[in-house]
């Protein structure tokens, strides 16, 4: 008998069901009193932030077409340096005025999230090469067990997705296209297929 | 806290095994929103292991404290007063400080305020069903609530889910990001809930019941349950072998 290793198992995930909402972002859905505002609603960037404003929209749609009413979308993002707010940045130190984070219930009648943050810089990967500028999400909702990770990248970043080390590992190339947002002026559109044809890639991280 | 360097190291794998699937046809709502292609495997990059991290500052005195936080002045929550408290761990047992804990339920009766719930069972007045808190150094959390009842859900034909309260946890990573459900020591529902059987593993099931704990139940007050939750372990810096820029 070896030595054993000791170490716990994660908690299992599960569901943040259909009333994710009052937990999360509680006056969204009418509760007004406990918070003062949602956390991570609301632009991310402040009068100070440097960097580009973009707005990113988008729908998380299920296997039949239809978009969801009740998800839950978070976003994690570089500065427009391409630093990190986080204590894991060991690299430099971020825009103070820019946390990176952002949380947006899907709307309750048309499905849409929408983003107001700044474009965010090139963040190297773990050899040395830089990404292309990218932003991580992560989706919960009602029928989604586990919550999934993907990314969206940028269609005015062409020869920078072009030489991505990740999006350079997806191997059947055909569904690239579903991570790149689309830009129109400052408007970014990122749709999130859960299933079929066109679904997302999404992550084991 | 320790004055030590920011842990950057990547994460341990997910077990994916012991998590539910994405396609769990029982739970029925999954079926359609489910993916159906493989997972992309990703090590850590710098875009997974950071994360955002929230101070204490955004939390207000009664955010732990479901009995009163909603209710009118001098008055309280009708229902089981329960302390639910235990400590956000990572997978080497080490406590995980700072993490922002956020949690909501239903009231006594098993029902949500929310506008889409419509439930027959009447809301409490003086329950609105969520908090947060941020644990401390040691990776400890708690809070007070009424015991939530179970409810009834549109699924199987007479499907209920035992009694639960919702948990989303930040780690230090955007890749230890969980949302789970806590359920009560004793209760049979659990055990024919789809949704708990979307969980592959009973020992992973049971990692989500929370005990009675008399020891920290307060005598005329109220009963306690624990309920500790594991996020994912990461490698110490010491053990990179490679140098990421700097």
């Amino acid at each position: 008998m070896v030595q054993p290793l000791n170490y716990l198992k994660e908690s299992p995930s599960q569901t943040a069901g259909p009333y994710v909402h009052i937990g999360c972002t509680p006056n969204f859905t009418g509760i007004h009193g406990v918070y003062e505002t949602d956390l991570g609603s609301g632009p991310l960037y402040n009068d100070k932030t440097r960097g580009e404003r973009i707005t990113i929209r988008g729908r998380v749609i299920d296997g039949s077409g239809t978009p969801l009413r009740d998800a839950l979308i978070e976003i994690w993002q570089a500065d427009s340096d391409g630093f990190y707010n986080s204590p894991s940045e060991t690299r430099g130190t971020a825009d103070p005025h820019f946390a990176g984070w952002g949380r947006c219930p899907a709307d309750m009648t048309t499905g849409e999230f929408v983003f107001e943050t700044i474009k965010p810089g090139r963040v190297p990967f773990n050899d040395g090469s830089l990404m292309a500028p990218h932003v991580t999400f992560w989706i919960v909702a009602r029928g989604i067990n586990i919550g999934l990770h993907t990314r969206m990248y940028f269609s005015d970043e062409e020869a920078a997705n072009a030489q991505d080390p990740v999006l350079n590992r997806i191997e059947h190339r055909v569904r690239v296209p579903t991570l790149i947002g689309k830009r129109e002026g400052d408007t970014v559109t990122f749709d999130i297929h859960l299933q079929g044809e066109n679904e997302t890639v999404f992550f084991d991280i | 806290m320790k004055n030590t360097l920011p842990e950057t190291g990547g994460f341990f794998a997910r077990d994916r095994a012991m998590h539910p699937p994405a396609l769990t046809p029982g739970y029925k709502t999954s079926v359609l929103r489910s993916p159906q292609r493989a997972l992309i495997s990703l090590e850590g990059t710098k875009s997974e292991i950071t994360g955002p991290v929230f101070g204490h500052n955004i939390i207000n005195e009664f955010d732990n404290d479901l009995i009163v936080n909603y209710a009118k002045p001098g008055e309280m929550a009708i229902g089981q007063r329960i302390l639910v408290h235990g400590r956000v761990l990572d997978e080497r047992g080490v406590g995980v400080a700072g993490a922002l804990v956020e949690f909501w339920q239903a009231n006594a009766g098993g029902r949500y305020r929310h506008k889409k719930e419509t439930y027959l069972a009447p809301l409490d007045p003086n329950f609105g069903g969520f908090g947060r808190c941020v644990t401390d150094e040691n990776g400890y959390y708690w809070f007070k609530t009424i015991k939530p009842g179970p409810y009834p859900w549109p699924n199987g034909v007479n499907d209920w889910r035992p009694a639960h309260i919702h948990f989303s946890v930040f780690g230090h990573g955007f890749a230890q990001r969980l949302i789970t459900q806590m359920y009560f020591e004793g209760d049979p529902l659990i055990w024919i809930c789809p949704i708990v059987k979307t969980i592959p593993d009973e020992e992973a099931i049971k990692r989500l019941v929370a005990p009675l704990d008399m020891n920290n139940t307060i005598p005329m007050d109220m009963r306690a349950y624990k309920f500790d939750i594991v996020l994912r372990g990461r490698r110490s810096t010491f053990f990179e072998n490679r140098k990421e820029g700097n």
